[in-house]
C-alpha cells in the first residue's frame, strides 16, 4: 500500500524493474525451470497415501479363483471374434446371460470427418455389449464399470476373458452394494463415447447411437482393462484422460496398494518406481516419468478407454497388462484378484471419490506432486510476461512527461492519451486479421478436404493435414502492414502497444489454460522460451516424447509422426471434444501471429 | 358371460377356490369386496393350533375378555373349540422335508416312531435339515366351517357408478369396487359337497366351469356353518386373523416368497366410543389410528428394487426406501399438524426414520392415491404421501413389525421370518396396510383391516450355490410345524402355473390341493398347503416344501428378459453440476391396446424443475397428457409435485423429460460428509393394464366352447402400480475445507486491494520537501533544545 501510494518509492520500484528487467526475467525463468525440475526430486515430493476412509482401513480378501477358466473364455471369445470378423455380439450376450447378468446392447455409428489412417477407419459402425450385475438389496442408484475393449486382431482377448470370469465370480457374491456394469466396447474410444453419451443421454459430438435400455444409476468409478497375453510381467496404470483430466489420486493409490498387497509389479508411464533417488540415473528416471506424464496430459487426448469417463465426473483409469522379457510373471488369476480387490473397495465407498487430489503429477507411482507444488513453477514463468508487460507500459507512458500525474500509470491505463489513441486503432487490424486466420485454420482443413483431394494427388487425411499446415504458414505471409493503411505510418509507439497487448494476451491465455491443464502450458513456456511457435512446439514435443519413450525416431519418421499427430488432434476434437485443436487454432496461433506481426512492423 | 367376472382388484386379487383335501373343508371364501388380498390367492381353511399348549385354552381365555361381543367366533365356533379331535402331541422330531404323501389321512393317532421311520424312508434329500429339531406341540383343529365368519365381511361392496371415461383419473378406485361383487368364487359349491376327507387326491379341472358358477353363490357362507354359537345381538366386535405365504418360482430362477397376515376387526375406530379392548389387533397401531383419526394408513419399507424385467410384477409393489401414505378422517382439522405427529409416532413404532418426513418431502397427490378401503373420499386435502428413498431397512425394522402379529414370531408362518435369512436376499419389502373394509355384504358396517405383508426374493446364485433347488429350509433355515393357533386360516401356496404336468420341476411333498387365482391379470395355478390340516405336515410333523427342477443341466438356465406389459425406468441425463434432465421412460408392451397411466413424481425443491421444458413423446410424436396437476416447489418448504395422465399407445415407449437446475444449498443443509448424494424418490405409475388373459387370442387351447366366444375373458384390465428407480443426484458441493482458504484469501484481497485504493482516493498528495540532511537534523535538535529558531 505504501508502495503504491508513495510516489517516490513507487518510482524507485518501477525504475528498478525497468532497469533490471532482463536480469529479473532471466532469474524468474531459471527459477521456474529449476523448480519444475525439482518436482521430480524425491525429497521434494510427497509420498502417496490413501485419503478415502472407506477404502483405506477396511480389509478385503481376494478369492478370485478362476483365472484359467477366464483365459479359456478369452480364447473362446477370440475364436468367435475371428469367425464374425468383429464383435461377436450374440456370443457375448449369451455368455453374459449365462453368468446371470442383465444384458443389453447398443448400436452406434459414426462417420469420421475424414478417414483415420492410423486406425484405418472412416465409417464406423459397431455394437457395445454390456451386462449389469444388480446388487442385491440396492435400489439402482450407484454403479461401477469394468470395461474391456473388443479390439481387432488378437488384442485384448484375455481382457474380455477376465472380465467375463470376474462377472461370473462377482455374481455369486452377496456383498455388492453398487451395481456393476461389465462393458465390452467396440472401436475403443468411439464405442466408449457412444456408450457414455447413451448412458447420460447427451450428444456432444453428433454421433448416432441407439438408446440404452438398462442403467445402473450414477457411476461412481470405472476401470478399463487391456490385456493381451496370458501372463503379464507388470501392470501399467494409465491416468491421463480427455483434456488432461485426471482421476482422483485415490484411484491410483488403490491400484498401487493392491499391487503391493498381491505382489504384482506395477508401473506408470511404463516406468517402475525406483528407490535410488539420490543417484543421477534415479533422478533422471523420475524426470522422464514425469515428463512423459506432462506430455501425455498436454496432448489432451484420452490415453486409454477410461479417458472419456472423466468428463462425466466419473473417476476412471486404465490398467494395461505388459508382457516383457522379465522372468517373473503374473498369471490371470492374480490379475483377477487384483481387480476383485479394487472393486470390493470401490464397492465400500460411501461417497464419490473426492478426498484426494485431482490435479497432480506423478514422478513415480509412489510419489506425487500436487497442484500447490507445481503451480509456483508456472507462476514464475507467468511473471516474466507480466514484467515484460510492465516494462513496455512504463516505456509507453513515461517518455511524454515525467512531471505530470505520475500517480496514474499503473492504475489508470488511459491517462496517457497521446500515444495510446493511435495505438489502439493500429493494433485492431492485426488482432482481427490474426484471429480470422485462426478461424480459417480451425475450419478450413476439414471443409476443404474434398477440394484438395480433387486437385492434388493426396488422400483425404493428407489433404486435411497439409491444408492445415498450408494455412498455418500462409498466416505468416499475410500482409502484416495493413495497419499503415488505416493508421498511417507505423510508429515506435505502435509496435510497443501491439507487443504489450500480445504479451498480456498471452499471459491471460496461459494463466487460464494452466488452471485447466497445467501440462499444456508449462512445456511450451518452460522448454521453449522465446520460440513461441505452436507448430514448432508440437514438432519438438513429438521428438521429445519419442525420446522419452526410448523409441527414438529418425527425421523422416518424425515428420510422418508429426503429420499424423496433427490429424489425430483434429480427429480427437471432432470425435471426443478434445479442446486442444480449437485452443491452438483459435487462440494460441493468433496470439503468436501478433508477435510475428511485430517483426514486420516497420 | 356371467361367468367371468372380472374383478379389478385393488391390489390383488382374488382368489379363489379351494379345494380341500384330506381335511375337510372348504369353503372358499372369497375375499371381501375390498379385498386386496394378498396375492390373490385365496384363502383356505383349516388351521392348526400350534404350540399353544392348549389351544382351546387360549381361545377360551381370550374370549371372555371380549365378552359377549363375539358371537360367532371367527373360527367355527363349536368345532374349533371343542371338537376337534386333536390330539396334542408333543414331540420333538427331526424335521425332514419329506414329501409325505398327502394321502395320509389325519395323522391323529400315529405314533411318533412310526412317523419317523416312514419319513426317513421316503426322503432322501434333505440332508441338511435333518439335524434340526423342532419342538412342537401340535393340536389340530379341524375346522371346516371357520370360513363362514369371514365371508360375511367381505361380500359386496357397492359398486361405484363411475362412468367409464372417468376411470382414468379415478382409475383405481372404481375398479376395485366394481369387482368386489363377485367375491365369492366358485369352487366351493362343488367341493363342499365333495369335500370329504377321503378324497385327498382330487384335482380340479375345467376351471372355466367353475368360475361360472361362481358368483351366484355369493351367498355361500355357509352351509356348514356355524352354529352360531352366540347369537349376535349386538354387532359383534369379532376379530379374525389369517396368514398365508405364497411362493413363486420366478422366471429368472430366483424365488419369490410373499407373506400376508391379515387381521380384521369389526371395531369401529371412527365411532365415538373408544376402543379399549384389544385382542388380535395390535394395540399400538389401534391407538395411533384412533388418536390421529386415520382412515387409511399404508406404510412400506423396502430394501432393493423390484426387477420387473426379470421377475414380472410383484404382488404388492413398493418403492425402495420407506413410503408412507395416509388418508385422514374428514373430521381432522389440522391435517399437517396431525401428519407431523403421526409420522413421529410411527417412527417410534417402526424404529425407522419416518420422523424425517416433513413438509419438504410430503405431497398431496390429486389422483394417484385413492383410498383402498371403503369410503368414497375424493378430497385429497386429507391425503398425505411421502417417501424416504434413503431409508435403509434392516432388522430393527423387522422386529417391531413382527411384534404386531398375534403370534409374534413364535408360531405359524412367522417362524420363518428370521432376519439372518430374510436379509440375505435380493429384495426385501415389508409393509403395513390399515384400511376400513365392509363387514357384511350390504356394507352396513365396517371393519378395520390390518394387513401386514412381507415380500422377499431369494437369489438363485448367491444362496442356491448355483443349483436350482429350493426348500423352505434353504430359504428360511426353518420349516413349518404348525399354524398360528390364533389364525382362522393358514396356508401356503406354491405357484405351479408354469408346471402344469410337473415337467418343469417337482414339488414335494405333493399336495392334492390346487387352486386358481387371477393375479395381476394373469390366471395362476397354485398348490395349496393348509397348515390347519395336520395332514399337511405328513408324518414328519414338519412341512418343508422342496422344489427341484428337472432339467438335466442343473445349472442356471440363462434368464431371458421378460416383457412385462408395463414397466418403466428413470434416470438423470446430462453431466456437470449445473443443469440436468430427468427422463422417465414408460414402456407399454401390449401388442395392440393402449391404456392410460397416471404418473406421479415428487421432486425435492433443490432440483428446480423447468416445467416449460416438460415434454412427453411416444413413438417420436408429441403425446399430450390429458390431465396435468403441477404444484411448484417452494424453497425449503415443499417439493414439486407433478401428476399427469398419459395414454400409452400400444407397443411403445413414452418418454417424459423435464429439465432441472441444481440449487446451491446453504452450507448447513448439506448432509454430513460421507454421503452418496441427494436422493429423489421414486416416481409412481398407476395404471389400468389390460389383462394378460384378455390378451390371449390363442384359441387353440383346450377350453369349453361356451367360454371362448367373446374375446375378453377375466378382467378386462387390472390395476397396477409401478415404481421407478430413485435417483441419486449430486449437487454442487463446496469443498468444506475451503472456507478457511476462502476467508484468508478474501481478507487479503480486501485488505490489500481495498486498502490501497481507499488510500489513493482519500489521501491528498503534496510535494514533500526533500528531507534535510543528517547534519541539519542534528543541528535542529540542538537548536530546539536551546530554544533557538530552527534552521
Amino acid at each position: 500500500m505504501g508502495l503504491l501510494s508513495d510516489p517516490n518509492r513507487r518510482r524507485a520500484l518501477i525504475g528498478m524493474l525497468t532497469r533490471l528487467n532482463a536480469p529479473i526475467c532471466m532469474i524468474c525463468y531459471m527459477a521456474g525451470v529449476a523448480w519444475f525440475m525439482g518436482l521430480a526430486f524425491e525429497p521434494f515430493t510427497l509420498r502417496t497415501y490413501m485419503s478415502e476412509n472407506a477404502m483405506g482401513s477396511t480389509m478385503v480378501e481376494e478369492r478370485f479363483p478362476a483365472g484359467e477358466r477366464a483365459l479359456a473364455t478369452g480364447r473362446e471369445f477370440a475364436a468367435h471374434k475371428k469367425k464374425t470378423g468383429g464383435m461377436p455380439v450374440d456370443w457375448l450376450v449369451r455368455t453374459m446371460q449365462a453368468r446371470g447378468l442383465e444384458v443389453y446392447t447398443q448400436r452406434f455409428s459414426r462417420k469420421l470427418p475424414f478417414p483415420d489412417e492410423d486406425k484405418e477407419r472412416y465409417m464406423v459402425k459397431g455394437t457395445n455389449v454390456y451386462g449389469i450385475l444388480r446388487a442385491p438389496r440396492a435400489p439402482r442408484t450407484e454403479a461401477l464399470v469394468l470395461s474391456a475393449p473388443c479390439s481387432p486382431g488378437n488384442e485384448n482377448n484375455q481382457a474380455v476373458g477376465i472380465l467375463l470370469g470376474l462377472a461370473q465370480y462377482f455374481r455369486s457374491q452377496i456383498y455388492w452394494a453398487k451395481d456393476i456394469i461389465f462393458l465390452v466396447n467396440e472401436h475403443d474410444l468411439i464405442g466408449m463415447q457412444a456408450w457414455l453419451e447413451g448412458y447420460h443421454h447427451t450428444n456432444t459430438t453428433g454421433m448416432d447411437w441407439s438408446p440404452l435400455q438398462g442403467r445402473g444409476g450414477s457411476i461412481q468409478a470405472a476401470l478399463s482393462l487391456e490385456l493381451s497375453s496370458d501372463v503379464v510381467t507388470s501392470l501399467d496404470l494409465v491416468l491421463e484422460g480427455l483434456n488432461g483430466q485426471l482421476p482422483n489420486l485415490d484411484l491410483a493409490n488403490l491400484f498401487y496398494a493392491f499391487c503391493q498387497k498381491i505382489g504384482v509389479l506395477c508401473t506408470t508411464q511404463g516406468k517402475l518406481p525406483r528407490n535410488d533417488w539420490d543417484t543421477t540415473s534415479g533422478y533422471s528416471h523420475a524426470v522422464q516419468t514425469m515428463m512423459l506424464m506432462v506430455l501425455k496430459q498436454a496432448s489432451s487426448r484420452p490415453w486409454g478407454d477410461h479417458g472419456l469417463f472423466l468428463r462425466y465426473h466419473i473417476e476412471a483409469a486404465s490398467i494395461k497388462g505388459v508382457n516383457s522379457f522379465r522372468p517373473y510373471k503374473t498369471d490371470a488369476t492374480t490379475v483377477g484378484r487384483l481387480l476383485e480387490g479394487m472393486y470390493r473397495k470401490l464397492n465400500n465407498l460411501l461417497e464419490r471419490l473426492h478426498q484426494s487430489y485431482f490435479f497432480y503429477l506423478m514422478p513415480s507411482l509412489t510419489r506425487f506432486v500436487s497442484i500447490g507444488y507445481y503451480m509456483p513453477a508456472f507462476g514464475l514463468l507467468a511473471l516474466i510476461l507480466l514484467l515484460r508487460a510492465l516494462d513496455l507500459w512504463v516505456q509507453l507512458s513515461s517518455p511524454p512527461t515525467r512531471t505530470t500525474e505520475d500517480a496514474c500509470p499503473p492504475l489508470c491505463p488511459l491517462s496517457a492519451p497521446q500515444p495510446a489513441s493511435p495505438g489502439v486503432l493500429s493494433i485492431l487490424t492485426p488482432l482481427v486479421i490474426s484471429h480470422l486466420t485462426g478461424v480459417a485454420l480451425y475450419t478450413l482443413p476439414v471443409l476443404s478436404q474434398e477440394l484438395a483431394v480433387e486437385h492434388f494427388p493426396v488422400s483425404e487425411t493428407e489433404a486435411v493435414v497439409l491444408t492445415a499446415i498450408a494455412i498455418y504458414t500462409a498466416g505468416l505471409a499475410l500482409p502484416h502492414n495493413t495497419h499503415r493503411l488505416l493508421a498511417g505510418e507505423g510508429t515506435e509507439q505502435g509496435w510497443k502497444v501491439l507487443k504489450l497487448v500480445a504479451v498480456l494476451y498471452l499471459a491471460v491465455l496461459l494463466g487460464c489454460t494452466a488452471l485447466i491443464n497445467f501440462s499444456l502450458v508449462f512445456p511450451e513456456r518452460g522448454l521453449l522460451v522465446g520460440v513461441n511457435d505452436p507448430g514448432l512446439t508440437l514438432l519438438f514435443a513429438v521428438f521429445f516424447f519419442q525420446e522419452l519413450q526410448e523409441t527414438p525416431v529418425t527425421l523422416q519418421e518424425g515428420w510422418m509422426l508429426y503429420l499424423s499427430v496433427i490429424s489425430q488432434g483434429i480427429l480427437d476434437h471432432a470425435l471426443y471434444g478434445s479442446l486442444l485443436y480449437p485452443l491452438a487454432a483459435l487462440l494460441v496461433y493468433p496470439c503468436w501471429l501478433l508477435f510475428w506481426n511485430i517483426l514486420f512492423w516497420k | 358371460m356371467a361367468a367371468r367376472r372380472c374383478l379389478g382388484l385393488w391390489f390383488f386379487l382374488i382368489t379363489l377356490c379351494v379345494v380341500s383335501t384330506g381335511a375337510d373343508v372348504l369353503h372358499t371364501t372369497p375375499v371381501t369386496g375390498t379385498e386386496s388380498s394378498a396375492a390373490g390367492t385365496e384363502t383356505v381353511v383349516a388351521r392348526e393350533l400350534p404350540e399353544a399348549p392348549s389351544d382351546p385354552g387360549e381361545h377360551t381365555a381370550a374370549e371372555p375378555t371380549r365378552e359377549g361381543e363375539q358371537n360367532d367366533r371367527t373360527r367355527g365356533g363349536e368345532q374349533t373349540l371343542g371338537q376337534p379331535t386333536r390330539e396334542e402331541e408333543q414331540e420333538q422330531e427331526k424335521t425332514r422335508e419329506g414329501e409325505q404323501t398327502p394321502a395320509q389321512p389325519t395323522r391323529e393317532e400315529e405314533e411318533e416312531e412310526e412317523e419317523q421311520e416312514q419319513t426317513r424312508g421316503e426322503e432322501e434329500f434333505t440332508r441338511e435339515e435333518e439335524e434340526e429339531e423342532l419342538t412342537r406341540e401340535e393340536e389340530e383343529l379341524t375346522t371346516e366351517e371357520e370360513e363362514l365368519t369371514r365371508e360375511e365381511e367381505e361380500q359386496t361392496r357397492e359398486e361405484e357408478e363411475l362412468t367409464t371415461e372417468e376411470e382414468e383419473l379415478t382409475t383405481e378406485e372404481e375398479e376395485l369396487t366394481r369387482e368386489e361383487e363377485e367375491q365369492t368364487r366358485e369352487e366351493e359349491e362343488e367341493q363342499q359337497t365333495t369335500a370329504q376327507q377321503e378324497e385327498q387326491t382330487k384335482r380340479w379341472e375345467a376351471t372355466e366351469l367353475e368360475e361360472e358358477h361362481v358368483h351366484d353363490a355369493a351367498v355361500p357362507p355357509l352351509a356348514g356353518d356355524p352354529p352360531a354359537a352366540d347369537p349376535p345381538s349386538p354387532p359383534p366386535s369379532k376379530d379374525d386373523f389369517q396368514e398365508e405365504l405364497v411362493i413363486r418360482p420366478l422366471h429368472s430362477g430366483d424365488i419369490y416368497a410373499s407373506f400376508q397376515f391379515r387381521t380384521v376387526w369389526d371395531a369401529d375406530f371412527m365411532g365415538d366410543q373408544k376402543v379399549s379392548h384389544y385382542r388380535l389387533f395390535p394395540k399400538s397401531l389401534g391407538q395411533v389410528i384412533t388418536k390421529f383419526s386415520v382412515r387409511e394408513l399404508h406404510i412400506s419399507f423396502t430394501q432393493g428394487y423390484w426387477r420387473t424385467m426379470q421377475w414380472g410384477q410383484p404382488y404388492l409393489p413398493s418403492p425402495p426406501g420407506a413410503e408412507l401414505w395416509v388418508w385422514f378422517q374428514d373430521t381432522v382439522t389440522d391435517v399437517d399438524g396431525t401428519w407431523k405427529e403421526l409420522t413421529n409416532v410411527l417412527s417410534g413404532i417402526f424404529c425407522a426414520s419416518l420422523n424425517f418426513i416433513d413438509s419438504t418431502n410430503t405431497v398431496q397427490p390429486s389422483a394417484s392415491f385413492k383410498p383402498l378401503g371403503i369410503g368414497n373420499v375424493t378430497d385429497h386435502s386429507f391425503l398425505r404421501y411421502a417417501t424416504l428413498p434413503r431409508e435403509i431397512v434392516c432388522t430393527e425394522n423387522l422386529t417391531p413389525w413382527k411384534k404386531l402379529l398375534p403370534c409374534g414370531s413364535k408360531a405359524g408362518l412367522s417362524v420363518l421370518l428370521k432376519s439372518e435369512k430374510l436379509f440375505h436376499s435380493t429384495f426385501h419389502s415389508q409393509a403395513v396396510h390399515v384400511r376400513p373394509v365392509c363387514q357384511d355384504p350390504q356394507c352396513r358396517t365396517t371393519s378395520m383391516e390390518l394387513r401386514q405383508t412381507l415380500n422377499v426374493v431369494f437369489d438363485l446364485h448367491t444362496s442356491g450355490q448355483g443349483k436350482r433347488e429350493w426348500s423352505l429350509f434353504k430359504m428360511f433355515s426353518r420349516t413349518l410345524t404348525e399354524a398360528c393357533p390364533l389364525a382362522s386360516s393358514s396356508k401356503v401356496y406354491v405357484d405351479v402355473t408354469d408346471n402344469p404336468q410337473g415337467e418343469q420341476f417337482e414339488l414335494s411333498p405333493a399336495t392334492p390341493l390346487l387352486t386358481q387365482a387371477v393375479v395381476l391379470g394373469d390366471r395362476r395355478t397354485y398348490s395349496v398347503y393348509d397348515l390347519t390340516q395336520q395332514a399337511s405336515f405328513g408324518s414328519s410333523r414338519s412341512l418343508n416344501m422342496l422344489l427341484r427342477w428337472k432339467n438335466s443341466h442343473n445349472n442356471v438356465v440363462p434368464p431371458v428378459m421378460l416383457r412385462p406389459l408395463l414397466h418403466s425406468e428413470r434416470y438423470v441425463a446430462g453431466y456437470g453440476l449445473q443443469a440436468g434432465e430427468i427422463h422417465t421412460l414408460i414402456y407399454n408392451h401390449h401388442p395392440y391396446r393402449a391404456f392410460p397411466v397416471l404418473l406421479l413424481s415428487a421432486v425435492p425443491w433443490y432440483l428446480r424443475l423447468y416445467i416449460h421444458t416438460l415434454t412427453v413423446s411416444s413413438k417420436g410424436k408429441d403425446n399430450r397428457p390429458s390431465y396435468i396437476h403441477y404444484q411448484p416447489s417452494k424453497d425449503r418448504e415443499r417439493p414439486h409435485l407433478l401428476e399427469m395422465l398419459l395414454q400409452l399407445p400400444p407397443n411403445s415407449v413414452t418418454e417424459v423429460t423435464v429439465e432441472f437446475e441444481r440449487a446451491l444449498l446453504k452450507w448447513t443443509e448439506y448432509t454430513p460428509d460421507p454421503n452418496h448424494g441427494f436422493y429423489v424418490g421414486s416416481s409412481v405409475i398407476s395404471a389400468l393394464v389390460p389383462s394378460v388373459v384378455a390378451m390371449d387370442t390363442n384359441s387353440t387351447l383346450d377350453r369349453p366352447l361356451f367360454s371362448s366366444f367373446f374375446p375378453c375373458k377375466e378382467e378386462a384390465s387390472y390395476f397396477m402400480r409401478v415404481y421407478t428407480e430413485p435417483l441419486l443426484v449430486n449437487l454442487p458441493t463446496p469443498d468444506f475445507s475451503m472456507p478457511y482458504n476462502v476467508i484468508c484469501l478474501t481478507c487479503t484481497v480486501v485488505a490489500v486491494g481495498y486498502g490501497s485504493l481507499y488510500n489513493l482516493l482519500t489521501r491528498t498528495f503534496q510535494v514533500d520537501e526533500p528531507s534535510p540532511g543528517l547534519a541539519k537534523r542534528i543541528a535542529n535538535v540542538i537548536r530546539r533544545f536551546r530554544g533557538v529558531p530552527l534552521l
